[in-house]
């Protein structure tokens, strides 16, 4: 479904990936791992577009990203969150992941402003399909509330249905699991699980939870100083001597 | 919208019909200001209260909706309502093509690109090459429109302020409606997104450019209107009338009544018209320092605006009676 290809993206002088390539095959849930500055999430912004790739190409349904404009990207089927939650803060739950269906929805400024019954049926059935991924994330009770007053772990959940709302083939998660507490991230875990088989998601996430990671990928990619180190099933990566150097120094 | 919503808007509605006949034909002219104010602010507002980004210079798409109105009458024989769409349009285009360049500036470095359209136009309103069209420093007088024939049918007699006044609320009315339209729909929620966060709105498939382009259209078309019919009331137009203080003054009422609030242009309109006579009647020597005590009171007293300020009143009301 996703192959990044000889992917290489340079700051200035600095390497931020370097050569990277990798397979995301369709259903699957890949785990990208690494260091703090491993260029895991460059990674994620070159496939969002908010990053330009110096080199390499990323084909998605055999389509090369690369030539689509940013605002495009959640219409061929990339759904994201972000690290450190990208919220519409003063927006109410509803109308956060009603946003998240832009890209599913038509509607221009001329029609918005005479708002004939084809528009306020497109409005209602956008609304609908919020209230159904409100009730899947067991967001009913905050519903009508503005984002910002919501701690920050209903947060995430919020932003998850948000980016489950544009209906998206591959989902790009990006640390879901920080500022987590221990059962909700073991939550967490069961509901990517969950969702992957309920709305038939390919998922791609980056993650420093590693027993997350290792517990819910099919396949790991580790990425340090921008290049691949390792890459297979979680039970093989973790034994890669390269990674665990990564993670543990040099003696190991 | 709540029953509660549509009692205030018809209960606001039958007291703007009742108005022009208990007050004073002043007073009439007064309120059709305040009108013609209202859908100015709403433009600013719709820019800068809701898709963020800030205009330091919306008097000169008041003066270009003004001189578009008062050209077309003068020079054209056009009828005064005839004009209206046309100011609107041309502020529309207008307005997209500043958005474009726009588009690059963020903050307070488009609040200066805004300023200089601002201060700027005044000064080419008086060009000489353009004077025979805008009749240079000496402006443009035009005839105050009577009442239509119509009316005087319908057995109401109506002086020319009066219907001027009728004749502006119907334009506000339908500029109202059709905001909100737009403000609460998909639209209304990218303009919010792109404002809230501009990278999420993207990754949510909002084409940014566009849309904030578009919305510096759409808010200078309100604000091009306005002009036209304050044209139309003042029946007069010359550049000095829409210097740069006028644009500082729209983004004072759009803070006033409360950003990002369609009702919050009719408080800001009342601000603007008033409050100045009241600080006129308190103090002939330092009228704009009492004006200044009041803004400053006023932002004291109300942090989100007038608008804010009810929200909050009303949900304090509402939990109170939820939970005696």
């Amino acid at each position: 479904m996703l192959r990044v290809q000889n992917v290489g993206v340079r700051f200035g002088g600095i390497v931020a990936l370097d050569d990277v390539s990798f397979e995301v095959p369709s259903g699957s849930i890949v785990g990208l791992i690494g260091p703090n500055g491993a260029g895991k999430t460059t990674l994620f912004n070159c496939l969002s577009r908010l990053y330009e790739c110096g080199s390499g190409d990323i084909l998605f349904d055999g389509e090369s990203l690369l030539r689509i404009p940013r605002h495009r990207v959640a219409a061929v089927g990339i759904g994201r969150t972000f690290q450190n939650l990208a919220l519409f803060r003063s927006m109410t739950v509803l109308d956060n992941i009603m946003v998240g269906r832009h890209c599913r929805t038509g509607t221009g400024f001329f029609m918005n402003f005479l708002r004939p019954p084809a528009v306020a049926h497109e409005e209602q059935a956008t609304a609908e399909k919020a209230r159904a991924l409100i009730s899947l994330m067991q967001l009913d009770a905050v519903a009508g509330m503005r984002v910002s007053d919501l701690p920050f772990g209903t947060q995430k959940r919020v932003e998850l249905a948000r980016a489950l709302a544009s209906e998206p083939k591959l989902l790009l998660l990006d640390e879901p699991a920080s500022g987590l507490n221990h059962e909700e991230v073991g939550a967490l875990g069961l509901l990517i699980r969950d969702i992957r088989v309920r709305l038939k998601l390919t998922v791609l996430l980056v993650e420093h939870h590693m027993s997350l990671v290792m517990s819910i990928s099919d396949r790991v990619v580790a990425l340090n100083f921008g290049r691949k180190i390792a890459e297979g099933t979680p039970a093989e990566v973790q034994q890669h001597p390269e990674l665990i150097q990564a993670y543990l120094g040099g003696a190991a | 919208m709540s029953r509660r919503d549509i009692l205030g808007v018809v209960a606001l509605l039958a007291g703007a019909c009742v108005l022009p006949f208990v007050v004073s034909e002043y007073r009439t002219f007064q309120f059709t200001l305040v009108l013609v104010y209202a859908i100015a602010l709403l433009g600013l507002n719709i820019l800068t209260g809701y898709n963020g980004q800030i205009s330091l210079g919306h008097g000169a798409f008041y003066a270009i909706g003004a001189y578009c109105a008062a050209i077309l009458m003068d020079k054209y024989g056009v009828p005064y309502w005839a004009t209206i769409p046309v100011a609107g349009a041309v502020c529309l285009v207008a307005g997209f093509l500043f958005g474009l360049p726009a588009l690059r500036l963020e903050g307070l470095y488009l609040a200066l690109a805004t300023f200089a359209l601002g201060v700027s136009l005044p000064q080419l309103l008086k060009y000489h090459h353009l004077e025979a069209w805008t009749g240079g420093v000496q402006g443009i007088t035009i005839t105050k429109p009577d009442a239509p024939a119509f009316i005087t049918e319908l057995g109401l007699a109506l002086d020319q302020d009066q219907w001027l006044y009728f004749f502006t609320l119907a334009v506000a009315v339908v500029m109202f409606v059709l905001a909100r339209n737009l403000l609460r729909g998909r639209i209304g929620r990218a303009m919010v997104a792109i404002r809230d966060n501009h990278i999420a709105a993207e990754a949510m498939g909002v084409d940014n450019a566009m849309v904030k382009s578009l919305t510096f259209g759409i808010s200078a078309m309100y604000t091009g209107v306005a002009g036209a019919l304050s044209a139309i009331a003042i029946q007069f137009v010359a550049p000095d009338s829409f210097n740069i203080f006028l644009s500082i003054t729209f983004l004072v009422g759009i803070v006033i009544g409360g950003l990002a609030s369609i009702s919050g242009a009719l408080y800001g309109a009342l601000f603007i018209q008033f409050i100045p006579n009241v600080a006129d009647e308190i103090s002939k020597a330092a009228p704009w320092a009492i004006f200044g005590l009041f803004l400053i009171g006023f932002v004291y007293v109300m942090p989100a605006g007038v608008a804010g300020a009810i929200r909050m009143a009303m949900a304090r009301l509402q939990r109170k009676r939820q939970n005696p």
